[in-house]
């Protein structure tokens, strides 16, 4: 511990915890002020500030949420053999599902418990940010726990590790890598989702909570570009500010989770230094978490005697049936439902479904193709250049943290003026919100072509086009698939909020699955709601199923490198 | 007095589609305290399982294992475990990862650290304490597996191969210090099961072994070492007991092998075993005149048993070499085969593998009936997996390609998965 008792980076975090507290009292004191002066939003730079904090708020209460509940999840479908057979399908599925279909049920679910209350309000926009975040983060835990080291399970049941001691020390830790890369990812699919989740209608209805979000939404609707340009450099300023604050140092810190070492480059924070110097957090650390660590372990250490572990399996099986029994009734009653709904759409309207589907197909394909063309040159140039990518990764980290539905007025502003502009516009939009994962996978992959392949490559004279058709494609490919699988599934979510815009006082719409869904939002009307999220959802998990694993296969098979 | 009795385990898996398969059957022994025993077998038989089974890690389908004549339910009481790669918390430091060891102890976390730091102490890690593991060399990891087993001080250590992971002088080194633990009674432990597929590393350690064989994995035998330690291993008796152990070993697997073939030429499984490293193996016996014990060439070169023992059989099956009672011999064909060039190689391959092998000529003959000379890996695949598990049927027809390959009778085609008989090649197959 350091010696001195007070040091430079103490006095920064107490402005920091100070500054905090400031803005909970007076965002508690000003909330109900700002929400009964106006059913909206006051499109002022004045209030950008608390707008921002309510919206970092919301996103990472959401966030909080998801996070646990993917752990939940995760130990659910790991731990219970029946369980996982329902579980993991459903989570493909539920992934596919675009955030504005959970609108209606979670909007009419939280007004009924809260009986159209600001509360109602606020935790139903929490709760669909939260649908944007937490699929991922359960495959990742999931993923993590299933891939556990045999020896050091082995070790954890010989030495008789309790729950929450297992879970301290072996699970978490050996899933941190990845949750923290996914929770980045989570993050930033809040700031994607937000202007849908704090401003949308239904039912001819329009909601508004005040936020960030709406400030960008509802500035675009009134086509003030300065305003949305002050509200974008706002939410930058944020992101980027995370980034350096929370993802850069918890990356660096976690790089002793590692499994193995390899001779990857470490990554550096300094203001992870700082965290470890400072006395604050040591002493956080030591007032709360560590009997909160003794507390949860005394919890769970519990000794059982013979008899009382017999009937605390009797009780478990007890309770494993009447779960099973209520997830059964519940899949029957949902199933019933759902069929209810779709057989009252009409043969038009299913038809209109199928079109729609196709135009919303073409254009998904052209965005991701478009990703593509652009990053498979870039990302390898980068990748296999490491002077270039040492300045490179961090703008390009940067790039693609910005949500790319906060440009997308901007966008707007000048291809509508064109005729199909909405349609340009709208394969933009896909193609900006998932270019970066392809990006980053393409220099990933780059990086990893052996020296030695593109040695030969120069001795022989392998240039241009050739040069891509036998080295860069084929030792990419494993990358490209993954890039792929997930720009794809990206493309189809950010149809809801490209193919149907409220801009200028106007509303724009060209015929897509997305438009359906938002419109169908819009108007109330839940069978095509129900029927045309059905139909985007099977299309993406048949596509995955029949396209992109066979592609996985290839690349596993064909493509490996060693 | 019996620390530990094993009694009838049996254990079986099931493979998807298949009927069960006994890993283990009726194995029966105990473990008296003061012993060290060791439990020796190739892979496959089995020894893994069965230590997790006395750990109590996995449930056994048949039998118990008794625990200070208590029948042991869940994870046995008296057992504390070191693993081959060594099974240490990456994001933990030495000390932590011993500590693990006494997190379920009722003591106080002062009491605990005393402790871990003592046993630290003992296995000669002074002052790594801080250490966090990638920093540490295989021989220092494993040091520190060894006191996470002893902090708690175990009637029963369990070592699952623990020194196979370590390069050989590390190894000695530390299979010596933890002799002179268990010799100078500086640790509680009452008794060892070491796991090992090192002969000579059981001969040099326990005081008993038992061997097993594989398919299923079964007790063969159990020899006891009745030699004081420190052990000479290069004295008489030293080595008249490991040529002992080897031939029990080797033996039994080469004369089932035999067995097998004599009863009928249609033998399906083939070693798994490459070309390069038959021929390979061949010419070693050559340089070494021709004739050699087994044995030695493993201790000399470094090589496991279980790496040679596939290499030996296809030798064998091929008609290269003829294996009797621990030594190996060339065969006629086998020295043609040595001073032959590369193309003559290839030819007297050719012939020998047609001549002995089983499933070369099936292959051969059914491609040779198809009109366009090709037929998809799926059928062989189909015809192997009626005896094996998918994993294993894919291995053969692995060796198969290698074989015909080389011997240029047949290829493969990556892109079709198909196998394609070689055109310009005159096949006699009533030779």
């Amino acid at each position: 511990m350091n010696k001195k008792t007070f040091n430079p980076i103490d006095i920064l975090s107490i402005v920091l915890i100070f500054s905090i507290f400031y803005f909970v009292f007076i965002g508690s004191k000003n909330y109900s002020q700002v929400a009964v002066q106006q059913k909206g939003i006051i499109l002022s730079v004045k209030y950008l500030p608390l707008y921002s904090f309510y919206s970092i708020l919301r996103v990472f209460i959401a966030f909080i949420l998801s996070f646990i509940f993917a752990i939940i999840y995760g130990y659910l479908a790991y731990s219970n053999k029946t369980l996982e057979i329902f579980l993991i399908p459903l989570l493909d599925v539920l992934q596919s599902i675009p955030v504005l279909s959970f609108l209606p049920p979670v909007f009419f679910f939280m007004f009924s418990v809260f009986n159209g209350s600001r509360i109602g309000l606020e935790l139903a926009s929490i709760i669909l940010i939260f649908t944007g975040q937490v699929w991922n983060l359960i495959f990742s835990f999931y993923n993590s726990l299933k891939t556990t080291p045999r020896e050091l399970d082995e070790c954890a049941k010989i030495n008789r590790l309790n729950f929450w001691q297992r879970f301290t020390l072996l699970d978490l830790p050996h899933a941190s890598i990845n949750l923290i890369w996914n929770s980045m990812m989570s993050v930033a699919g809040g700031w994607f989702f937000l202007m849908a989740c704090e401003n949308f209608s239904i039912i001819d209805q329009s909601y508004t909570i005040t936020g960030l979000g709406s400030f960008l939404a509802k500035a675009s609707e009134e086509g003030n570009l300065n305003l949305m340009l002050l509200g974008l450099g706002t939410l930058i300023l944020i992101i980027i500010l995370i980034d350096q604050l929370i993802w850069r140092p918890l990356i660096a810190w976690s790089s002793k989770f590692k499994l193995e070492e390899k001779g990857e480059k470490e990554i550096k924070s300094i203001v992870l230094d700082w965290y470890q110097k400072s006395n604050i957090i040591n002493f956080l650390s030591k007032t709360f978490v560590s009997p909160f660590d003794k507390m949860m372990t005394k919890i769970f250490s519990k000794k059982k005697s013979s008899s009382e572990n017999f009937t605390v399996e009797v009780i478990k099986k007890i309770a494993s049936y009447i779960i099973f029994g209520l997830i059964f009734l519940l899949i029957l009653r949902g199933f019933e439902g759902l069929i209810k709904l779709i057989s009252s759409v009409s043969l038009k309207d299913w038809i209109l479904i199928f079109k729609s589907g196709f135009y919303t197909f073409i254009r998904v394909i052209l965005a991701v193709a478009i990703g593509y063309m652009w990053t498979i040159p870039v990302g390898v140039k980068i990748g296999i250049n490491p002077k270039l990518s040492k300045y490179a990764q961090p703008i390009v980290q940067i790039l693609a943290s910005i949500p790319a539905t906060a440009i997308f007025p901007i966008i707007l502003l000048f291809f509508l003026k064109f005729k199909g502009g909405l349609n340009i516009s709208s394969i933009i939009l896909m193609a900006l919100g998932t270019q970066w994962y392809l990006l980053f996978n393409v220099i990933s992959g780059a990086n990893q072509i052996p020296e030695d392949l593109i040695e030969v490559s120069k001795i022989f004279d392998i240039k241009g086009k050739k040069w891509w058709s036998i080295l860069a494609v084929p030792a990419i490919f494993s990358s490209l698939v993954t890039g792929g699988i997930t720009a794809w599934g990206g493309a189809w979510n950010s149809s809801i909020v490209s193919e149907y815009v409220n801009f200028g006082g106007k509303v724009y719409q060209i015929t897509g699955l997305g438009s359906l869904i938002s419109s169908a939002t819009q108007s109330g009307n839940t069978p095509l709601l129900a029927s045309s999220t059905l139909f985007m959802a099977i299309i993406v998990v048949l596509f995955n199923r029949f396209f992109w694993r066979r592609m996985y296969t290839l690349s596993e098979e064909k493509y490996h490198l060693e | 007095m019996n620390l530990l009795e094993v009694k009838n385990i049996s254990k079986k898996f099931q493979f998807p589609g298949k009927k069960e398969i006994y890993v283990l059957k009726n194995i029966n022994f105990n473990v008296k305290e003061g012993e060290i025993v060791s439990i020796l077998g190739p892979s496959g038989s089995g020894k893994s399982t069965l230590i997790r089974i006395i750990a109590g890690l996995i449930k056994p389908d048949e039998g118990i294992v008794l625990y200070r004549n208590k029948v042991v339910t869940d994870v046995n009481p008296g057992v504390s475990m070191v693993f081959q790669n060594f099974g240490l918390f990456p994001w933990l430091t030495v000390e932590e990862n011993v500590l693990l060891g006494l997190i379920s102890k009722e003591m106080s976390i002062e009491e605990k650290k005393e402790k871990a730091l003592k046993v630290i102490d003992t296995v000669g890690l002074d002052g790594f304490e801080k250490a966090y593991p990638k920093e540490l060399s295989g021989g220092m990891k494993q040091r520190v597996g060894v006191a996470r087993a002893l902090v708690v001080e175990p009637d029963i250590l369990i070592m699952d191969e623990p020194f196979s992971s370590l390069d050989i002088l590390t190894a000695e080194n530390l299979k010596d210090d933890l002799l002179e633990l268990w010799i100078g009674n500086k640790i509680p432990t009452k008794a060892i099961v070491l796991i090992t597929h090192n002969i000579e590393e059981a001969v040099y350690m326990s005081d008993r072994i038992i061997i097993i064989s594989k398919d299923p994995g079964r007790i063969v035998e159990e020899i006891e070492v009745n030699i004081p330690h420190w052990r000479d291993k290069n004295s008489p008796k030293f080595l008249s007991l490991i040529d002992r152990v080897y031939t029990t070993l080797t033996g039994g697997e080469i004369e089932k092998e035999k067995e097998i073939l004599r009863a009928s030429k249609e033998i399906l499984i083939v070693p798994y075993a490459r070309v390069g490293a038959i021929t390979g193996f061949v010419e070693l016996i050559a340089d070494l005149g021709g004739k050699t014990d087994l044995f030695k060439i493993g201790t000399e070169l470094y090589i496991n048993l279980e790496d040679l023992l596939p290499v030996v059989e296809a030798s064998e099956l091929i008609g290269f070499t003829n294996y009797k009672q621990g030594d190996v011999e060339l065969t006629e064909d086998g020295e043609k085969f040595v001073e032959a060039d590369v193309l003559k190689k290839k030819e007297i391959f050719r012939e020998k593998v047609l001549e002995n092998v089983f499933l070369i000529k099936q292959i051969v003959r059914v491609l040779k009936s198809k009109a366009n000379k090709r037929i998809s890996e799926d059928f062989f695949l189909d015809i192997l997996e009626r005896r094996l598990t998918r994993s294993e049927a894919e291995k053969q027809l692995d060796i198969l390609i290698d074989w015909g390959r080389y011997a240029e009778l047949f290829t493969y085609d990556d892109e079709t998965d198909e196998l394609i008989l070689e055109e310009e090649t005159e096949i006699n197959l009533e030779k």
